[in-house]
């Protein structure tokens, strides 16, 4: 009995660690969303704000990538399940022989680089384009066809393997019955071996939705003039990272959990009308008078989705009237009396130590060149943009202030400004 | 009612490869007949009606349906619809949806469609029941749907493959008569394949024996049963009594075998066999359980056989004996129970007779195996 709750227990640690390690990020990321500091941090918690949600709506250049990413999006959907389909069709309906081949074939651009394959889809359409005879400005050197065709040449193998896995349990002989009974191929095709794959075409199309959204590797090379949101992203953080991401992040995670519940409250139930039309009778049914199942009815996921749906409203409705304004000033204050104690803190250790040294040496050394001082600064205030007055002017003094400043601030977009006059702050 | 299409197998040659599915069958189905191929697995009788419905292309011959050539014709033009062994009702279109998908490929109004389905489902007695999916019906009634279905498409040829395979016994039983009726009320040509004798005899017509690609024997169930052209013939159809041995004299139409382990014994020549057979063939003889009578013990002859009672069985319309003749020469007897008094005589010799008539003399052949 021990034994056996001990294991029970170290299975519940386990879990815990486990979902603390998958989960974890996405929280603390969330968190940062609703915190003032413009870098994102979710401790020490200052103020809330959902003023990174309104920056966000507000960055052309991150709007325009989601645009972008949609757009391609798309298009590699559409191509990708179309040629997964035909992909699939042909693998399970090809004579045995060559299958294993096929397969491998079909399979490989799954184990090609990223890179490799945007490097080769501009290669190539480069070479197309100039043997066609066309401009740079032409149709195939347009960013958003490279990006859609690039994508979809790995995204594509990936809607086969869901499509085939589900062709594997077609019968054919509902193909040959429909033939049998006077359909022509096509009709047959669109009248039962479509509707029979319909819940796997839309897997695949999700699949390869989300494949393309979040696509990195290839698109750096083919976006051309049409930057998507990852490629934004990436360059976005060059320069600095704020609390905006964090906010765009919280968005995707929420429409996620959203798009969970709705479809585990939709299988749910399905399952629940299932049940009830088998108990219904003959008559109930041809009437379609039936007593359908409420949707909230026995349904966990149902009564979920309404609950976050409500708890969004809420927030969202909490937002247009918040204001934190007189919560921010108040943290600016405090801070700008800390800094202010903190340099009259260095000020009067520099004045002692210049006290001691005139003291020892009778004439003065360059004060700047040995100081430790800023080590005592450091990770605090750095961060924290309103310091920066503080520290341009510390950092004429002590060189290795700036060392120690750098690594922090240099994702904040704000300390820019600041950081030309420090040099060597970037390393 | 019309006399219905008629379908004929012309020199048909099916083969896969080096396998030779069916060979150089010729087959002349009259309209209106309920025809079965009657065979084990594997012997080429799906084959053939693949062949027939137009999946397979005949390597050599020709298929006819109503006197017309159907080569090039595809399955979706040909005057046939086709019950699958395993039925292929679409699962996810409702019972009514599936009744009249052929009239939806011809443009049905669905209100057309709703009608002709009730009127269809109420023929095979299923009223009410459209608006079900094939996964809620039971096995019979899911039988029936697909009946129906291929019905609903007018063909003039309905293939079966075996569509009673599936079924429990007792259900097998109740559908061999309903599909029975079924075909007498619409008229119309009925091909149906199984390996099941039972069904072919209460169902047919006419059957066509086959056995490893090839037709041993066409005829109606009596002939087939009591008048078999080959060993095989007659010993998948029913159950029989094998006796082997050498054709010792020919007198007319009977023959004299000289049985290896049971003596001298008179038999029929079979119809297709008269004239084919004489003095010193290989041959074999068989005697149906129910062609044998108890004799006075000791009593000799050329259609009497003596044995010793292994085992009885009540089987309630009949008693069965199962008997050792000389050197281990198993028989089995079955005497109908017509209520007479029936006292065990378990290890003891009996001797057992059986008119000439009854008794079939065949070239010897490959046996069907159980």
């Amino acid at each position: 009995m021990k034994n056996l709750s001990f294991m029970r227990l170290s299975i519940w640690i386990y879990l815990g660690v486990f979902f603390a390690y998958l989960l974890g990020p996405l929280v603390i990321m969330s968190v940062t969303a609703f915190n003032s500091p413009e870098f994102p941090r979710a401790t020490p918690w200052e103020c809330l704000t959902f003023e990174w949600f309104s920056a966000l709506f507000q960055d052309e250049r991150i709007l325009n990538g989601i645009k972008n990413s949609i757009l391609v999006g798309a298009g590699t959907v559409v191509l990708s399940v179309a040629m997964g389909l035909a992909g699939a069709l042909m693998l399970t309906q090809i004579w045995p022989k060559l299958r294993a081949t096929y397969y491998t074939i079909i399979i490989a651009p799954i184990l090609v680089p990223g890179v490799v394959i945007g490097i080769s889809t501009l290669v190539f359409w480069d070479r197309i384009n100039r043997m066609v005879g066309l401009g740079a400005d032409s149709f195939l050197s347009n960013g958003l066809f490279l990006t859609v065709i690039g994508q979809s040449t790995f995204i594509a193998s990936y809607c086969m393997l869901v499509l085939v896995a589900r062709l594997q349990r077609y019968d054919t002989a509902l193909t040959e019955a429909a033939l049998d009974l006077g359909a022509t191929h096509a009709q047959a095709f669109r009248k039962v071996l479509l509707p029979f794959m319909k819940p796997a075409i839309a897997s695949a199309a999700v699949l390869a939705f989300l494949a393309s959204f979040e696509n990195y590797n290839t698109t750096t090379f083919t976006f051309g003039e049409y930057p998507t949101l990852t490629i934004e992203l990436a360059q976005k953080v060059r320069y600095g990272i704020t609390p905006a991401i964090s906010a765009l992040a919280f968005i995707i995670v929420l429409l996620t959990v959203f798009a969970a519940l709705f479809n585990e409250a939709n299988i749910r139930r399905k399952e629940l009308v299932a049940e009830a039309r088998k108990e219904a009778t003959v008559e109930e049914l041809s009437s379609g008078q039936f007593k359908l199942p409420g949707f909230l009815s026995s349904n966990w996921a149902a009564v979920a989705l309404v609950i976050v749906a409500c708890a969004t409203v809420t927030v969202v409705g909490t937002a247009t009237v918040y204001s934190p304004q007189q919560c921010i000033a108040d943290v600016q204050e405090q801070k700008r009396l800390e800094t202010e104690l903190r340099i009259q803190e260095l000020k009067r250790q520099r004045e002692l130590r210049r006290q001691q040294q005139e003291a020892e040496q009778g004439s003065s050394a360059a004060p700047a060149q040995s100081k430790p001082a800023g080590n005592d600064s450091g990770f605090g205030g750095v961060f924290a943009p309103t310091n920066l007055e503080g520290e341009t002017e510390q950092q004429g003094s002590t060189e290795s202030e700036g060392n120690n400043s750098g690594f922090g601030g240099v994702f904040a977009p704000s300390t820019l400004s600041g950081e030309d006059t420090s040099e060597g702050s970037g390393n | 009612m019309s006399a219905g299409v008629g379908v004929d197998l012309e020199n048909l040659w099916i083969r896969f490869g080096d396998f030779v599915a069916v060979r150089d069958a010729n087959v002349h189905i009259k309209g209106g007949d309920f025809f079965s191929f009657l065979g084990p697995s594997g012997c080429g009788k799906t084959t053939i009606l693949r062949a027939v419905s137009g999946f397979l292309d005949p390597s050599e011959g020709q298929v006819l349906i109503g006197g017309n050539d159907m080569k090039g014709i595809g399955p979706n033009k040909r005057p046939t619809a086709l019950i699958f062994q395993n039925l292929a009702l679409f699962p996810l279109m409702k019972v009514w949806e599936n009744i009249t998908f052929s009239m939806e490929i011809k443009g049905a109004s669905a209100k057309e469609r709703r009608k002709r389905a009730d009127e269809l489902l109420d023929m095979i007695a299923l009223p009410g029941q459209g608006d079900k999916l094939p996964s809620e019906l039971s096995g019979g009634q899911r039988q029936r749907v697909a009946i129906a279905r291929a019905l609903c498409a007018e063909p003039d040829v309905l293939l079966l493959d075996e569509p009673l395979s599936a079924l429990d016994l007792k259900l097998r039983q109740h559908m061999r008569t309903e599909l029975r009726e079924i075909q007498q009320r619409v008229g119309i040509t009925f091909i149906y394949i199984t390996h099941d004798q039972g069904e072919a005899l209460t169902m047919s017509d006419n059957i066509a024996v086959m056995r490893a690609g090839v037709i041993d024997q066409i005829g109606d169930g009596k002939t087939i049963y009591n008048d078999p052209s080959t060993a095989f013939a007659a010993s998948f159809v029913g159950e029989n009594n094998v006796f082997r041995g050498t054709v010792k004299q020919v007198q007319g139409d009977k023959a004299l075998i000289a049985t290896n382990r049971s003596g001298d014994l008179l038999a029929r020549i079979s119809t297709a066999n008269q004239g084919k057979m004489k003095a010193g063939d290989d041959a074999m003889m068989f005697i149906r359980p129910e062609a044998f009578a108890l004799a006075p013990a000791g009593t000799q002859g050329d259609h009497f056989v003596t044995a010793t009672v292994t085992n009885e069985e009540f089987e309630g319309n009949s008693f069965n004996i199962f008997m050792e003749g000389e050197g281990g020469k198993e028989m089995k007897v079955s005497l109908p129970n017509l209520g007479q008094s029936f006292d065990s005589h378990k290890g003891q010799p009996m001797t057992l007779q059986y008119d000439v008539q009854n008794a079939v003399a065949l070239p010897a052949g490959d046996l069907a195996t159980e």
